[in-house]
């Protein structure tokens, strides 16, 4: 693990409008993830951790505060760039998979692609190659619908991964699995740290689940209550 | 690729509302191409109708024929080529319902209609035989005449059962020459009526006249009308066109209301289009924001919806516009001959193409805003 900060951020804050009131989520707060770390942000429901994945992950923006994620301020990138910007720099997991229906595990992988140059020949190699990372080969050709929760969150680990991306965000991606299931994705997401040296952000409230991260970020109330980063 | 992919699964993901919807749009874009057929249909004597003709008849009213005197005068008018004597017959062949037009014509009458191609031999027969008469095709086919049958005629106008001698048959020079008709010998029908009744005798119903130079005809109708100003039967004189025309103008208003109707079809199923789109759109925003986070743009999700929309359009229209040719015929069938040429236009196929797409179109722009303004968080949420 690099000690070189992939993810700074300094006093961001972030509310939400609730009819004619504003409720803050997220306040002053700074952190900073270093290149190949996998943390894990623990909190309570409405403790501001999703919100806070969601502006690493550039699918929000702050109110106030600065947010580099690989030396750029992602708070100041207009909405094109900042979606050019996500395609090529992070990879998401969601707690329900989200994986296209009317797409075979194949065609999902295959989606983040069609947003490069790659011909159709690379874009078959390279999928095939990551289908097989998370030994879902034999099932390309399935929908998910034919597919079990743990199967398609591999797939979306798959379609994560696709592109190579530094940093890999997940928003609860055991919570809607079994134990055993669960515990295989959390040992992918360790391979892929370990292994491929990606920097994952996970939101958890499980502790088990939070056990597979390298570092844990307390969220309560919206504010940082302590955060072994390194 | 992948887009039309992605397009045609997503059209086809609630097979039924998608099926449902085609079959609606199949139905309305026939439904406009027939009722357009039909105002074609009501147009289609007055389209084949030639400004190379005019027509002279009393200006009264078309009820009040003119003088057989007439005739010489205005055949001495500058630029009249030719003129045919024409008498509205009425007959009724065994049942009212049988209708068709008759015609008594002079013999020159076919030289000013070369739409109408006779056999030689035909013609011939039939300048020999008094009682003779030609049909047209579209009539031969529709009570299944043929030369040499006899159809009897019960005259409303002129009284007594009246037997004509099939001895010819009229081909349409092309499709849109309406040959629905029977004519027969003027001095048949002014002999025989100065032998019985004695009334109208060497009347003329209308004249049509032959001119040199179309781009005269005003000039022509003006100086034949000219002639017989202050007569005891002043005439009205009109390019062929015009004096069809003047038969269609009589119902305006159901052609009015026919045009209404087909665009009323359209605009339901429209909204039933509309309708369908939103409901995709909706059940689809955690997919539109997880495709916006992966970072598709707000123009692929709009280009998604609008897709979508057009492709059950191009199949529900596809369809609609194939079927309706068939249909027309059947139409043309169902409807006992009333309408002698009901082709279903280039045009029509075109307009319910245009339909089609406008349907399309339509259907999609509110669904294709609200999918390229998901805020991906919202989105996202929106699943659970």
């Amino acid at each position: 693990m690099s000690t070189t900060p992939l993810v700074q951020i300094s006093h961001v804050a972030k509310s939400y409008r609730r009819g004619v009131q504003t409720v803050p989520v997220l306040t002053d707060i700074t952190l900073s993830i270093a290149e190949g770390n996998f943390v894990a942000l623990m909190g309570p429901s409405g403790s501001g951790k999703s919100t806070l994945l969601n502006l690493i992950a550039g699918i929000d923006r702050p109110d106030s505060g600065e947010l580099l994620v690989g030396g750029l301020d992602i708070t100041r990138l207009p909405e094109a760039a900042l979606a050019d910007w996500r395609a090529a720099n992070v990879g998401f997991i969601f707690q329900f998979y989200n994986l296209m229906p009317v797409l075979s595990a194949f065609e999902n992988v295959e989606l983040p692609l069609m947003l490069t140059r790659l011909t159709r020949h690379e874009r078959k190699e390279r999928v095939a190659m990551v289908l097989d990372m998370v030994n879902m080969a034999d099932r390309m050709s399935h929908y998910p619908s034919e597919l079990s929760g743990g199967q398609q969150q591999r797939v979306a680990i798959a379609r994560a991964l696709i592109t190579d991306p530094k940093l890999i965000v997940a928003d609860e991606p055991t919570g809607d699995l079994d134990r055993s299931s669960a515990a295989d994705v959390l040992a992918m997401l360790q391979r892929l740290n370990d292994k491929l040296g990606k920097t994952i952000i996970m939101v958890t409230h499980d502790a088990h689940a939070a056990g597979a991260a390298k570092a844990l970020v307390h969220l309560e109330k919206g504010e940082l209550i302590d955060g072994t980063v390194g | 690729m992948f887009v039309f992919k992605l397009i045609l699964r997503n059209a086809m993901r609630h097979k039924l509302r998608t099926t449902l919807t085609v079959l609606g749009l199949t139905i309305a874009v026939l439904a406009y191409g027939l009722l357009h057929t039909v105002v074609d249909a009501w147009y289609a004597g007055a389209a084949a109708a030639s400004n190379a003709r005019l027509v002279t008849r009393n200006a009264i009213s078309l009820v009040f024929p003119l003088p057989l005197a007439y005739e010489n005068r205005i055949r001495g008018v500058e630029g009249v080529t030719l003129v045919a004597r024409s008498n509205w017959f009425g007959g009724v062949y065994r049942d009212p319902k049988n209708f068709f037009a008759q015609f008594a014509v002079s013999d020159n009458y076919l030289d000013l209609y070369p739409e109408f191609i006779v056999p030689e031999q035909q013609r011939a027969d039939y300048r020999r035989d008094r009682k003779g008469a030609l049909i047209g095709r579209q009539l031969a086919d529709q009570y299944g005449f043929k030369v040499g049958d006899v159809i009897p005629l019960k005259g409303t106008i002129y009284p007594g059962t009246w037997d004509f001698v099939v001895r010819g048959i009229m081909e349409g020079r092309d499709e849109s020459t309406i040959t629905r008709q029977l004519i027969f010998h003027y001095d048949y029908l002014n002999e025989t009526i100065r032998k019985t009744t004695k009334r109208n005798v060497d009347q003329v119903g209308v004249y049509v006249v032959g001119i040199k130079d179309p781009d005269e005809a005003a000039v022509v109708s003006r100086k034949i009308d000219n002639v017989f100003k202050n007569s005891l039967a002043e005439t009205l004189t009109e390019t062929e066109q015009a004096f069809q025309l003047g038969f269609v103008a009589m119902s305006n208003q159901i052609i009015a209301a026919i045009r209404v109707v087909s665009y009323v079809v359209i605009l339901i199923i429209m909204a039933v289009m509309a309708n369908a789109m939103a409901m995709s759109a909706r059940e689809r925003i955690t997919e539109y924001a997880t495709l916006k986070a992966l970072g598709f743009g707000s123009a692929f999700l709009s280009v998604l919806v609008f897709g979508e929309s057009m492709a059950i359009c191009a199949i529900g229209g596809g369809i609609g516009i194939l079927a309706t040719p068939p249909m027309a015929e059947v139409f043309k069938h169902a409807t006992g001959g009333v309408f002698p040429v009901f082709m279903v236009s280039h045009e029509t196929m075109l307009l319910q193409a245009a339909c089609a797409f406008a349907v399309a179109m339509a259907a999609a722009i509110v669904p294709a805003v609200q999918a390229s303004r998901v805020r991906i968080v919202e989105g996202l949420r929106a699943i659970g």
